[in-house]
This record gives structure tokens, C-alpha cells and sequence, in this order.
């Protein structure tokens, strides 16, 4: 067996495999910053999926298919903001909802497109210069994505303005006490709401990468339990954006090596893998007490007068 | 020098308007008349200060002018002009500034941050750096020391309360409110808050100061303004009023200041502790090694600041929380983690910190939440089925005995006032006969009659025999329901004192972490 080659492909396709993860588990780590868990991350992928490939078919430009993903992604995910900001429904409930919801929709939008290639799929980039260093250029730089690059990027101005900036400390403060937020000012409900959209951009855009590029086709359910990594990765990166990127990385590693070792386990362990390890990731955080590092008002709707 | 500027600005000529006015300002709630058309004028350079019991309006009065709640009608002046105070980012835009009795402050933020906080004017990236320089110049200015770059929950209550001020002043305030700020202070501590605020003064500020303790407002205020039932009974200058005058405006009737209590007679322990040790919610140490005893026949009061260690001790002894190591013997039986149930059988009554949330079921009647606690044994059960003629007579029983103003005992709980779930608590605690009786800030927002009443009632426990455990962050109330007094400091029991000799200087230096050179007595 050539260990180079199972390194560099581990990465390699690690990296692919990992880019919608962390799309999305960027997303999320933004809106739960603000307060709000939205279980809908599943739904929202699987609709950013769906539009993404129609827009991307019609008009021929997968840019715009990933666009139009990242639209209708933050439109669902507004859905959520006003149930459980506005009228401050059960945030969990709305998420499950939302998540249900998005895999009926798209599985009837998307009918028609059921065994359908797409004509342009998103082109592949290989970094000049940087892909002929030896193992990591192959592993790294070789045939990946924009959106994979573009992430990473995201995940450093997100953790700058989540940790450095005036908004990250609205945000982060919005989360832990929106009544001291609003005792000085903050407008709590436009940060939820913002924080909340924004993570559905980045799912839908999560989604949009699946059909568009990754695949790049239409399956009913081809999220396949994504969204729900998404919210143990969110867990399990402490709610950090650049923790996210190591998470990412670990799950879609370990996931690609179960891949390649099909062989030895069979088929349904690859299905059964997003779901234990969200699993996993919830009993270790409780164990170790991830409840400190949640943000203190996470899950709770905020009413103005109460103490 | 300080005095004299005062004299001087009570003798401005009505001519310059006041820095505050709020005039005829009407707040309902249902079922409640807050604010009964109510006039308060503030002027610059005072410290004003707002008396009234709890439920007065004062509150309600301050969140108003703070735009944390709208007036039904009333006007807004500030310096002359005209002010509709719609939010919090109005009233800060005006100057006004307040530091909430419950902090509003992210615990696990930095200090710097936390000022930075919604401030206007800072660069995008790095606000915090910018406000580190700021908060140091203002700290020295008027003395309040405090590290920008510390994380909030690592200050104590005194150096968080600094931050809310410091969180005030940054953003311009010259209307500062203070809600009930000496309540999670030492007396040291209060003494220092005391001088910042005359140098406020001298700065030109206007400082409102809540209150319900009429020694700060002898203490520190320039004037007063008393409210009883949402309305303004008075408003008049310090030096032209005593306690007992002001204690008449706020109540409404004669106040006797000093309860009647007999010579204490201590028997047998009833609680001992060894050693114990247990964590808090975080995990972290809460309880140090506290070795206490309490006797039959008194009452031992457990002095300290807010989040010593005291919740924690209360539900270990309660069977609430476990311990870590240490021994607890109760009425003679050791009973170290056992469940509540056990150790309420056992002969301990508490009356617990949360009267709402571990007190009584609020959906329940004022009937079953009195037989809670004995609902599962004869008389009031026999087999699966409540007896409810019993509970019926003994709930009547419990209602006169106790006084508890309920419009019938199958009035759910959480319709009654404050005092009288605190009686509610009490009737049910005190009716097992307890030889040890656990209470955790009994009067804690209560009106004077209520409380009057809860202290009657466990002097009246102690002269019968009982032991009493009594915890509680109003020193006053210690000093004067207590035969020793425990300081508890970080989880540890600084000294024991007893009563009779006990100082406030001295109680006040354990509570900051000073121990006891005098060995126990």
C-alpha cells in the first residue's frame, strides 16, 4: 500500500467533502453566537441544493446557481428568525420544522431534475506554483474548489469579527445577555435576525456547493445528514470559527479513510457516520461541560421587561 | 466643602431649570397602579435619593426614565427641554446612565468590552483597545480602580458594580441612577462607593439613588424623595429630616426599629458541620472546609456578600447538592447527601432563596402547596387517594394561624403578594414541628409589615427550642435576629462572633476576606 497516496488523497477529498461542513458550521456558529440554535441547517442545505442546480441549469452560470442557494438559504432561514425572534416560538421545534419542511420541498421542486447532469458545473482550480510542492501541492492545491478557498478565508474575517470587532461584540453579547445588549442600545432583534439570516446564506451557499459542484447533480435527500454534522460541529468547534476549520477537517478526514475502507465495514456504516458522530459529539460536550462554553442565552427568546 | 457647594445649589434661583424633571408621570400594570401621577426633580451636583419600599414604583419610575418601559402619560424634561425617552439608546444619547441592582453586565466578557459595548464612535476593529485607554484615564478621575483587561465574572460584586458605573461615565452620563447599589456591597466597600459619588457631585453630575435603607439616605444623600404605593409621599432636604420621620413617610405609620427578643438559652446542637466542602454550578470550589454548629434555642446568622458560598451551603444542608467531603449531623443523626425528603423527615424546615421557584408549585392552591411536603402520609392521604376534608382544615388552620391574605385557600399560589407566599412557605416549613429551621434570605424584598411578621415568627421558633440557620445579605437583619454571627468569605468561615459584641467594622472586614484573630468562641 502507498502511504503517500493515501495521504494525499485523504486531505484532497477531506477538503472537498469538508467545504459544505464548514459553510455551514460557520453559518450556525454565527446565528447560536446570537442566541438562536437553528436546527433547520439540513433543510435549508437541501433547498439551497435544489435552487442552486435549477438556477445554475437555466441560466448556464453555476456562480449564479450558488447565488441563488445562498438567497433562498437566508430566505428560510428569515422563517426560523421570525418564528422564534418575533414570535418566540420554541427555537428547537422551528428548527426540526424548518428542516422537515426543506427535504419535502425540495424533493418536489427538484422532481424534474432527478438524474439530470448539469451542463456547467463549477470549474475546478489548481493552484499554479503551490501544487507542484511535493505531497502537500497534490493534497492541498490540486483540482479543489473556490468555495473551499473562499471558506477558509471566511473563517479567519469571521473569527476577526467575531473576537475584534464592535459588531463581534454586539453579537457575542447579544448571545450571552441580550438584556445588558439592550440596556445599552443594541438592537437585539436586528442582530438575532441578521445573525440568523447570514447563517442561512452560508447553508444555502453549503447546499449549492452539493449539486452544483460537488456531485454536480440532483438527488432527492442529498444532504444526507449534513446538516446535522453541521450542528455538532458547531459544538464541537466551541462555537469558534477557526476551531470550526480543524473540526471540519478531523470529521471529513476520518469520514473519507471510513470511505476507503469500505472493504472492511460494510456499506450503511458510511450512512450511519454523520449521525453517531453528532451523537458522539453531544455526549463528549456533555461531559465536558460544553454548557460554560455555550453562549449563556442560547435557545432563549428575549422579551424586553423580564429580569 | 462638598456641604457648602450643596447649600449653595438648593438656593439656585428657580430660574435655571433642573438637570431632570419628570412630570405627572402615570404607570399601570395590570392590576397595579406603579406610577400615580408622579413628579421627581433632580438638580445637578445632588445625590438624590429615591425611598420607598419594595413595590413603591421606584423602579418603575427609573426603568421610565431609562426607556425600559413607556408611560401612559407624563412628561420628560431634561435640563428645560423637552425628552421622549423611547429605548435605552435615547436616555444614553441624553446623558443618563444606570447601574440595575442585578448587573446587566456579560460575565464572560472583558471589562473593556463590556464598556465597549454598543458604544458609538469606536473603530470597527479593536473597540476594545481604544476603550482600555479611555477607562484608565477615567478610573483615576474619579477613583475607581478597576483592570480593563479582566474577565467580568473573575471581579467581585464591588469591582462589577465600578464597571456599571464606569460603563455609565464613558458614555457621557450626567443623570446617574443607582438601583439598591449598596445591597451586594461590604460596608467598606459601601463606604468607598459613598465617595465616589461626592466625587460625582463635584464633577456636576446628578446622582439618583434608590433605596430602601434609611441610613444611606442619612448617609450620603443631599435630598430625598419618599414614595409609598406608586405615589410621591414628600420630597425634602436631608439635613431637615431624621430616620424615624422618613421611616413614617415610607410605611405610612410608626416604625419600631428593634424587635423584642429574650435572652437566648442554647441547648443541645442541632446542626453540626465538619469540614465540608462542595462545588458550584461551574464546578468550581464553593464550599472550603466550613466547620459550624448551631444549638437549640438560637439563631445563627450567616453573614457575607452575594455569592460566597452561602446558596451552596443552603442545599447541601438541605440535600440539594452534594457534598464533596465533610460531615453534617442533624438533630443528632449524620445525614450527609441524603435525599431532601430524608432530611426534611429528619426535622428541617427551609425556607428557600427562590420563594416562586423552589418555595411553592405557583399553579398549585394555597391548599396544596400547604400540605406539600406531607401530601404522601396520613392524615392526608390514605392508600392512592388525598384525604380532602383533612387538607381542607388543615390549610383553613394554616391560613388564620399564619395570616395569609388569600381570597380562598384554592387560590392558585402565585396570585398572592410576596409577603404572603412567605407565609405560605413558613405555615407549611413550621407546622412539622422542625428541630432546625434553614432560611435563606426570609424578608428579601418583602414590606416592613410582612417582614416584621417572618422575623416574629423565627424568634418565636428559637424561643422554643428550635435551632435556626439564618442566611442573609442584609446585615442589618443579621445583626438584629442573631446570638452568633458566621461570616462566610469565598466558601470558608472567616470567624464567628457573637452578637452582642459584634461591630459592623468588624463583621464588614471578614466579609471583604479578613479572618478573625480572636479564636472562636
Amino acid at each position: 500500500m502507498n502511504w503517500e497516496s493515501w495521504v494525499i488523497s485523504t486531505l484532497n477529498r477531506a477538503l472537498a467533502h469538508g467545504t459544505p461542513l464548514l459553510w455551514g458550521t460557520l453559518g450556525e456558529i454565527y446565528a447560536e453566537r446570537a442566541g438562536v440554535v437553528n436546527l433547520g441547517v439540513e433543510g435549508m442545505m437541501i433547498l439551497g441544493a435544489v435552487s442552486a442546480f435549477t438556477a445554475a441549469q437555466f441560466t448556464g452560470n453555476p456562480w449564479l446557481g450558488i447565488l441563488t442557494g445562498g438567497v433562498v438559504g437566508g430566505m428560510a432561514a428569515l422563517v426560523h428568525a421570525l418564528f422564534t425572534v418575533t414570535l418566540r416560538a420554541n427555537q428547537y421545534v422551528s428548527g426540526l420544522a424548518l428542516t422537515i419542511f426543506g427535504l419535502g420541498l425540495s424533493g418536489l421542486l427538484g422532481a424534474r431534475w432527478v438524474g439530470v447532469p448539469l451542463d456547467n458545473p463549477l470549474p475546478k482550480l489548481t493552484v499554479p506554483g503551490l501544487a507542484q510542492i511535493p505531497v502537500l501541492g497534490p493534497a492541498l492545491f490540486q483540482r479543489q474548489s473556490y468555495l473551499t478557498y473562499i471558506g477558509i478565508f471566511l473563517a479567519v474575517v469571521l473569527w476577526l469579527v467575531l473576537y475584534k470587532s464592535r459588531w463581534g461584540i454586539s453579537i457575542r453579547s447579544v448571545g450571552e445577555s441580550p438584556a445588558t445588549a439592550d440596556a445599552l442600545g443594541v438592537n437585539v432583534f436586528l442582530v438575532r435576525y441578521l445573525c440568523v439570516a447570514f447563517g442561512g446564506v452560508l447553508a444555502g451557499v453549503a447546499g449549492g456547493f452539493l449539486s452544483v459542484e460537488y456531485r454536480p447533480a440532483w438527488t432527492e435527500g442529498m444532504t444526507a445528514g449534513m446538516g446535522w454534522v453541521v450542528i455538532a460541529l458547531t459544538i464541537f468547534a466551541a462555537w469558534n470559527p477557526l476551531r470550526a476549520v480543524g473540526g471540519v477537517l478531523l470529521f471529513s478526514g476520518l469520514y473519507h479513510l471510513a470511505y476507503r475502507l469500505q472493504g472492511w465495514f460494510p456499506p450503511e456504516f458510511l450512512k450511519l457516520m454523520p449521525y453517531a458522530f453528532a451523537i458522539l459529539v453531544l455526549a463528549i460536550a456533555g461531559l465536558r461541560g460544553a454548557r460554560q462554553l455555550a453562549p449563556g442565552a442560547l435557545g432563549i427568546p428575549y422579551t424586553r421587561g423580564e429580569k | 466643602m462638598a456641604g457648602t457647594n450643596g447649600e449653595n445649589l438648593a438656593h439656585t434661583p428657580a430660574t435655571t431649570p433642573p438637570m431632570l424633571l419628570m412630570q405627572d408621570i402615570v404607570k399601570s400594570f395590570p392590576g397595579v397602579l406603579a406610577n400615580d401621577h408622579v413628579t421627581f426633580e433632580v438638580r445637578a451636583g445632588e445625590v438624590h435619593a429615591l425611598l420607598g419600599e419594595h413595590g413603591a414604583g421606584k423602579t418603575t419610575l427609573m426603568n421610565i426614565l431609562y426607556g425600559l418601559c413607556r408611560p401612559d402619560s407624563g412628561r420628560i424634561f431634561i435640563r428645560g427641554k423637552e425628552a421622549h425617552i423611547r429605548s435605552p439608546r435615547d436616555a444614553i444619547a441624553l446623558g443618563i446612565g444606570m447601574v440595575h441592582q442585578h448587573f446587566k453586565l456579560v460575565y464572560p466578557h472583558t471589562v473593556a468590552e463590556n464598556v465597549a459595548l454598543g458604544l458609538a464612535g469606536t473603530p470597527f476593529f479593536g473597540p476594545a483597545r481604544v476603550v482600555e485607554r479611555g477607562l484608565t484615564e477615567l478610573s483615576q478621575r474619579y477613583n475607581l480602580p478597576v483592570d480593563p483587561k479582566a474577565k467580568v465574572w473573575q471581579l467581585s460584586a464591588g469591582e462589577q458594580q465600578r464597571v456599571e458605573i464606569l460603563k455609565a461615565l464613558y458614555r457621557g452620563a450626567e443623570i446617574l441612577i443607582l438601583d439598591e447599589p449598596t445591597s451586594v456591597l461590604t460596608p467598606q466597600e459601601t463606604l468607598e462607593l459613598f465617595k465616589v459619588l461626592e466625587r460625582m457631585k463635584e464633577e456636576g453630575h446628578a446622582v439618583i439613588f434608590i433605596t430602601h435603607k434609611l441610613q444611606e439616605v442619612m448617609e450620603v444623600a443631599d435630598r430625598v424623595t419618599v414614595m409609598r404605593q406608586g405615589k410621591v409621599v414628600g420630597t425634602l432636604p436631608v439635613s431637615e429630616t431624621d430616620k424615624a420621620s422618613l421611616a413614617r413617610m415610607m410605611v405610612g405609620r410608626e416604625v419600631v426599629f428593634r424587635i423584642a427578643k429574650g435572652e437566648c438559652r442554647p441547648g443541645e446542637e442541632s446542626l453540626i458541620v465538619e469540614d465540608l466542602h462542595a462545588l458550584n454550578d461551574r464546578a468550581l470550589p464553593a464550599l472550603r472546609g466550613v466547620s459550624l454548629t448551631v444549638c437549640r434555642g438560637e439563631i445563627l446568622g450567616i453573614a457575607g456578600v452575594a455569592g460566597n458560598g452561602q446558596r451552596e451551603l443552603v442545599e447541601v444542608l438541605t440535600g440539594l447538592r452534594r457534598a464533596q467531603r465533610g460531615k453534617v449531623w442533624i438533630l443528632g443523626q449524620e445525614l450527609p447527601n441524603r435525599s431532601p425528603r430524608r432530611i426534611a423527615e429528619a426535622g428541617v424546615a427551609h425556607i428557600p432563596e427562590e420563594r416562586i421557584r423552589m418555595g411553592i408549585v405557583p399553579g398549585m392552591s394555597v391548599e396544596d402547596n400547604l400540605i406539600l411536603k406531607k401530601h404522601h402520609r396520613p392524615p392526608f392521604c390514605r392508600g392512592p387517594f388525598l384525604q380532602l376534608r383533612e387538607v381542607r382544615r388543615f390549610a383553613q388552620r394554616g391560613v388564620e394561624e399564619y395570616k395569609i391574605m388569600t381570597p380562598s385557600p384554592r387560590t392558585s399560589a402565585k396570585l398572592l403578594s410576596g409577603g404572603n407566599i412567605q407565609k405560605l412557605i413558613l405555615a407549611r416549613e413550621l407546622s412539622g414541628e422542625p428541630g432546625l429551621v434553614i432560611a435563606a434570605h426570609p424578608t428579601y424584598g418583602l414590606d416592613v409589615g410582612a417582614t416584621e411578621l417572618i422575623r416574629q415568627l423565627l424568634i418565636r421558633q428559637r424561643d422554643a427550642g428550635v435551632g435556626v440557620l439564618l442566611v442573609s445579605e442584609d446585615l442589618e437583619e443579621i445583626i438584629t435576629l442573631s446570638d452568633r454571627i458566621a461570616v462566610i468569605f469565598g466558601g470558608e468561615i472567616m470567624g464567628v462572633v457573637p452578637a452582642a459584641v459584634a461591630t459592623r467594622e468588624e463583621i464588614g472586614l471578614m466579609m471583604a476576606g479578613e479572618r478573625r484573630r480572636v479564636p472562636n468562641p
